[in-house]
């Protein structure tokens, strides 16, 4: 039984694992080897304009076909990648960068996570104390104030 | 620890969360496809083509200055294209709008048989099969219009269909650019 479910764990490990179906790599022709993985890379880390959260290599949309193009005829002209990230950020802005630049309109994106770390802590720190304040020791004058108010709530109501 | 400086580490991140809340809410119903396009306040790129109607003559970006105008891109293929495309004959005939076409991704046959069949609002379009000034020009997908002053600086862009409701605040654009010129 154990067996069987890690067998079936490990299948679906391996199934994530996959390479995911890139762009046909073997259309896009380069002048030398280093070149295609550079391409590769690029059209990883590059977005898709039109299809919000693909990156060019996995997308079929037009515009990601054409900018693959672009890609290649970049690399093959000899353009560093951080030239060609230029290029891409001049027509379509940063949004094109799976990994946007600190800057003023990026600030909110990247101090988000330090902010929901610190509301994380925060909440356990403040739930966390409740709890630790609620098995206090009393004070010996508490106990007799508590064992008052107890015995002053057993004497039944008169009327 | 003073007990302001405790009251302090009590609220903020109360206050944190409260302000990231709102941020988040104010995205919501926002279309991402809207993201303001980096040409704006650019000038138009440098581009050499040819036009649909008259493939012999060759045309530039120097060719759409001297008036503010609306550079439109559209394909046959594109439904929203149609849809608007009355709407641009429209503006170009009675508001003598100044509008050139960018026909993107598109056949020649195709294209120019459309602007036969449904009239032709454009100056001229560039004929852009691979889509080369569509890269220049940032072009995500058809229709995208673009709106340029007399120098050919980008002035706005939209995204989608040019009709009675997105029209009047690129109007308002055009026309005070308008009158800058006169």
């Amino acid at each position: 039984m154990i067996k069987a479910t890690l067998a079936s764990v490990l299948f679906v490990l391996a199934g994530l694992a996959a390479p995911v179906a890139q762009a046909d790599i073997k259309s896009y022709e380069f002048a030398e080897p280093e070149m295609a993985q550079r391409f590769l890379e690029l059209t990883t880390v590059l977005r898709c304009p039109k299809c919000q959260n693909q990156n060019l290599a996995d997308s079929d949309s037009i515009i990601a076909k054409d900018l693959r193009a672009q890609v290649q005829k970049l690399i093959n002209a000899g353009q560093t990648d951080s030239q060609i990230a230029d290029f891409m950020v001049q027509r379509y802005g940063e949004f094109i960068l799976y990994d946007p630049p600190l800057n003023k309109s990026t600030l909110v994106l990247w101090l988000a996570p330090f902010g929901m770390l610190i509301i994380g802590l925060w909440a356990l720190w403040f739930f966390g104390r409740r709890t630790h304040s609620e098995g206090a020791m009393l004070t010996p004058s508490e106990l007799q104030q508590l064992e008052q108010l107890l015995a002053d709530n057993q004497t039944p109501a008169k009327d | 620890m003073s007990t302001n400086i405790k009251r302090l580490l009590m609220v903020s991140p109360m206050l944190m969360a409260f302000a990231l809340g709102l941020f988040l809410y104010q995205g919501i119903g926002q279309d991402p496809n809207n993201s303001e396009s980096s040409l704006i306040g650019q000038p138009l790129p440098a581009f050499k083509g040819q036009t649909l109607l008259s493939p012999s003559r060759a045309v530039t970006q120097m060719d759409m200055l001297g008036k503010p105008a609306l550079i439109n891109v559209w394909a046959t293929w594109c439904p929203t294209c149609r849809a608007e495309h009355e709407f641009l004959v429209d503006i170009a005939k009675q508001d003598n709008v100044r509008i050139f076409g960018v026909n993107y991704h598109d056949q020649l046959t195709a294209a120019q048989e459309w602007l036969q069949e449904l009239g032709n609002p454009y100056v001229f379009s560039v004929f852009d099969p691979k889509g080369v000034l569509g890269i220049d020009l940032g072009v995500v997908g058809a229709p995208e219009t673009y709106l340029i002053n007399a120098q050919g600086v980008v002035i706005d862009k939209l995204t989608g269909e040019l009709n009675e409701r997105t029209w009047p605040p690129l109007r308002n654009k055009y026309l005070s650019l308008l009158e800058e010129v006169n």
